[in-house]
């Protein structure tokens, strides 16, 4: 009776009531033959590139919410600091939130010790986070960075394994991009050969899958700064 | 002495039975707030994440402490725990959230942001305890 009124007050971070609603849903409508709607996946083409001046990240813009583009000039390359960039495949949302709160510790770093955040900082922070959540969080990213110990390119993937690469492409539209990187990719390349192989890989991507298409966006990142050129080429069917 | 209303005054929250949250007047859960029942979902987790979500910090806290010792001795985590457990005694009123600055300052939370910093914030919970009724638990005198 009084008990009643004394509230538990709520554990922050992710509640699963819903999923516990869903379970019920199950069981009851159609004795558990209708299963509950899932989330979609957008399809992408991302690329990376290490060069000797610095780091080449290319994507495509396309955001597809089934057979409907979303999205024509959808931003894949986030921001995370001064000198490091991240693409993102995978859940869209998943990716923007995934990006965001790195950027938010890194920044908090930064205010904290004066000093700018290294690459590996940023993948460690990913890594630990992805995994704490066994995957459910539906992020492939692709972060790239010049930090003072030199050009760095890392994979994340959704279940937190990661890879230290030299050049590297995600999402569906990968094996595409994958083969021209393989063909064309020499080590310590010229910058200007570089932003050329990676936008070829991201050409062939988004001429090879259905979920790539538009446009395609450069970040080209360097010890002297940032160069995100957005468009890098408009899409030859654009809309006059 | 009402010992009682001492230790509740030591206790970091205002417990409560499980079962008697959200009961309505007949003491049958309410669906529009609790939502929908099942015995099966009350026993078992409905999402792979839920268990080791309500575990985590409990978890990282064990495993941090038990690597401090194996590398400091025994003295480390005790000091440590020592802390934790003074700063979680410093709490405003149990029916108002506190903002536990010591104690995220101990854990490193201060410097970090996380989902629980973002998703269901106890400081904007739309539900409130009734005032008297829960100071009234806390000092035994119900």
């Amino acid at each position: 009776m009084a008990l009643s009124y004394t509230v538990e007050s709520p554990s922050p971070g992710f509640n699963f009531e819903n999923s516990t609603r869903n379970v019920v849903f199950e069981a009851l409508l159609n004795e558990g033959k209708s299963k509950a709607p899932s989330p979609l996946k957008t399809g992408t083409t991302i690329a990376g590139v290490v060069c000797k001046d610095g780091v080449v990240l290319g994507a495509d813009t396309r955001a597809t919410s089934s057979e409907v583009v979303a999205d024509k000039m959808c931003a894949k390359i986030h921001h995370i600091a001064p000198n490091i960039y991240c693409c993102g495949a995978g859940t869209a949302a998943d990716t923007k939130q995934m990006t965001d709160l790195l950027a938010s510790n890194l920044s908090i770093f930064t205010m904290n010790s004066g000093r700018n955040p290294r690459v590996v900082m940023a993948m460690q922070i990913l890594q630990d986070m992805l995994f704490r959540y066994r995957g459910q969080i539906g992020a492939n990213l692709i972060l790239g960075g010049v930090d003072c110990t030199g050009n760095h390119l890392y994979t994340v993937g959704p279940y937190g394994d990661m890879d230290k690469v030299q050049y590297l492409a995600m999402g569906s539209g990968d094996l595409a991009a994958m083969g021209i990187l393989e063909d064309g990719f020499k080590p310590s390349m010229e910058l200007e050969s570089a932003k050329k192989l990676v936008r070829d890989a991201i050409h062939s991507g988004i001429m090879s899958d259905l979920g790539s298409g538009n446009n395609i966006d450069i970040c080209v990142i360097t010890r002297q700064g940032v160069d995100y050129i957005r468009p890098y080429e408009e899409s030859a069917y654009k809309d006059k | 002495m009402n010992t009682r209303g001492l230790r509740s005054q030591l206790k970091d929250s205002v417990p409560v039975a499980g079962l008697c949250t959200q009961a309505g007047s007949y003491g049958v859960q309410d669906p529009l707030r609790k939502g929908f029942s099942s015995v099966k979902n009350e026993l078992l987790p409905s999402h792979p994440l839920e268990l080791s979500e309500k575990n985590f910090h409990l978890n990282q806290d064990k495993m941090n402490f038990s690597t401090l010792r194996n590398i400091q001795g025994l003295h480390a985590p005790l000091k440590l725990q020592m802390e934790y457990r003074a700063t979680r005694q410093i709490q405003r009123l149990p029916f108002l959230q506190s903002s536990n600055i010591a104690l995220d300052t101990l854990r490193g939370n201060d410097e970090s942001i996380g989902f629980e910093d973002v998703l269901n914030d106890p400081a904007q919970s739309e539900v409130m305890g009734d005032p008297h009724m829960m100071m009234e638990y806390k000092l035994g005198l119900l």
